[in-house]
């Protein structure tokens, strides 16, 4: 079986509901493993890692919960089916860059996946939709037990689990939450909260990790301390920030509604203009756009719409699923082109936006214009 | 700091070595270190601690001056490499390491002590020391309190347990 042949159809895993999945996109659990006195990928030799691969890989493979999965090596993967891979969140960028010696390991329905010499011998993560961090833990969790007692795993009682980067030694885990924020970056309270969140030892990123842009107003948060605390502790606080962020997140979309509806009428009408017309658009612009079109389903502006169809949008106009789809690698001119096709195809006989305020049935006749200089009204 | 060679002038060579699993560390002046041939790649500091007595196990290692030939024997990562990619090459480099771990983790962690999950054959050996250290409690007690019969009974509990082979399997990570 090859990748594309077990890969889950996008829009089927857009179709697996989670709690709070209108406003958490996804939530991860990953750990970080090592084999005990070797050199980690980053020290050891090509041998040592083609060695070390040989090792794990076959275990990986064999655990109850991996059974039936997919597993490759990097070496003979194309440049597109990697990035694929990364736009489904199933490997990281920094796996996609290596060869010799890097391997994957994916479960059946694609919610586990194990990285073998990333920048340690092991990146065991689990992915769920909506907000499931606990759940998340405990599938990851379940994972490293069976395997620790199957592989010689680098542990101090000190220090914890022993990892190739100093910030990831201890539980070596990494908890994350991905979260649709758009009443929070229109209402301009996003620099607050990433502040505020930051106060709390967790990290704001970006759609991709580490050192990307927040596009499509899509946030990460995770844990940056892993040592001196436990692994609960550290669920626990994530958890309970996410649900507070949630909250904010609602009640911003409930004060723009209130105070300036025809703002945020004009920016989810002029995304759907523009997503079901434009002939060229970057996948940039698509984000931003796709984004307040979710805002807009959120807020029951398309009744007649599926909702999974914004979220499917956001991954198949990446440009490794344009691509992909296309079957040929193309030009950013080519896939801007393709990406906009796709877009009005899939988008075809979508109703305009039912927007209109309480007050007022019809939807606003004044002119929106220049409304976008106004500002939201700023939280307690 | 004073030199361990000559005894006289200033220490301004910090060098640390690791020798069959242990640092050494030796404080030299400048005259002393550029004779014992330091800046030679390769010079062993056995020679230097021959007759020297015991090296100050306090180090000055964060000298801008030190020469620094500490290495993991197990990888070959070097104090060097991992200032410079601020990775670890090893599981082992921890210990190498051990004297520039604890602060660069306090630096950057809640803690310097795993609280979380440990691996089950860990977890045995932990709550085996556990039971252990409960067990000298109470006979400690019951010697205090005359209840000799009971004291009798720890302490054959107590031989048991440290006759498990369990307990030879402490970990070499110094505390």
């Amino acid at each position: 079986m090859n990748l594309h042949q077990f890969l889950t159809p996008i829009q089927d895993i857009c179709r697996r509901p989670g709690p709070f999945d209108r406003i958490v996109l996804t939530s991860r659990v990953r750990l970080a493993r090592n084999l005990k006195d070797t050199p980690f990928p980053g020290r050891a030799s090509k041998q040592q890692r083609e060695d070390h691969l040989q090792a794990i890989q076959p275990v990986v493979q064999a655990l109850n919960p991996m059974k039936k999965g997919f597993s490759s090596d990097l070496v003979s993967l194309k440049d597109l089916d990697r990035q694929l891979l990364v736009e489904r969140h199933l490997i990281s960028r920094e796996l996609a860059k290596k060869k010799q010696g890097a391997a994957f390991v994916l479960s059946k329905d694609e919610t586990c996946s194990i990285m073998i010499n990333e920048e340690d011998h092991l990146r065991m993560q689990v992915i769920l939709p909506g907000l499931q961090i606990k759940e998340a833990w405990k599938a990851v969790n379940k994972l490293d037990t069976l395997l620790e007692d199957k592989l010689p795993i680098a542990f101090s009682g000190r220090y914890g689990f022993l990892t190739a980067c100093p910030t990831n030694t201890g539980t070596g885990i990494r908890v994350s939450a991905m979260l649709h924020l758009p009443g929070l970056v229109i209402a301009e309270h996003m620099q607050q909260t990433i502040t505020a969140v930051n106060k709390l030892g967790l990290a704001v990123r970006g759609l991709y990790g580490e050192g990307t842009e927040a596009l499509g107003n899509v946030f990460q948060i995770s844990n940056q301390m892993t040592l001196g605390e436990t692994e609960n502790d550290i669920i626990e606080r994530l958890n309970k920030v996410v649900v507070q962020i949630i909250e904010n997140e609602e009640n911003a979309r409930a004060k723009l509604l209130e105070s300036n509806p025809e703002m945020l009428f004009n920016n989810i009408g002029r995304a759907y203009g523009i997503l079901t017309n434009a002939h060229v658009i970057s996948s940039k612009e698509a984000k931003n756009l796709l984004s307040l079109l979710r805002l807009g389903l959120d807020l029951g502006y398309f009744p007649d719409m599926d909702p999974e169809v914004v979220d499917e949008l956001f991954i198949v106009t990446e440009p490794g699923h344009i691509q992909f789809k296309e079957a040929k690698k193309m030009s950013p001119e080519e896939r801007d082109i393709m990406r906009a096709t796709q877009l009005r195809e899939r988008l075809e006989g979508m109703a305009k936006p039912q927007m209109s305020t309480a007050s007022d049935e019809d939807p606003p006749s004044q002119d929106p214009e220049g409304a976008e200089e106004e500002e939201g009204p700023s939280e307690s | 700091m004073i030199c361990n060679v000559c005894q006289k002038n200033e220490a301004t060579v910090h060098l640390t070595q690791m020798l069959e699993g242990e640092i050494k560390k030796m404080d030299m002046c400048e005259s002393c270190a550029q004779q014992q041939g330091v800046d030679e790649p390769g010079m062993p500091l056995v020679d230097l601690l021959v007759g020297l007595g015991p090296s100050s196990s306090e180090g000055e290692s964060q000298s801008k001056s030190s020469v620094k030939v500490l290495s993991c024997e197990v990888c070959g990562h070097s104090l060097a490499d991992f200032k410079k990619t601020g990775r670890l090459g090893c599981s082992h480099c921890y210990q190498v390491f051990e004297d520039q771990m604890d602060p660069m983790l306090r630096s950057m962690h809640k803690g310097i002590k795993h609280t979380g999950k440990t691996p089950k054959n860990f977890k045995d050996d932990r709550a085996l020391r556990d039971q252990l250290a409960k067990l000298e409690k109470d006979l400690n007690r019951a010697v205090e309190e005359e209840r000799y019969e009971d004291a009798a009974v720890l302490r054959d509990s107590i031989k048991q347990l440290t006759a498990s082979p369990e307990l030879s399997d402490e970990p070499s990570v110094r505390p």
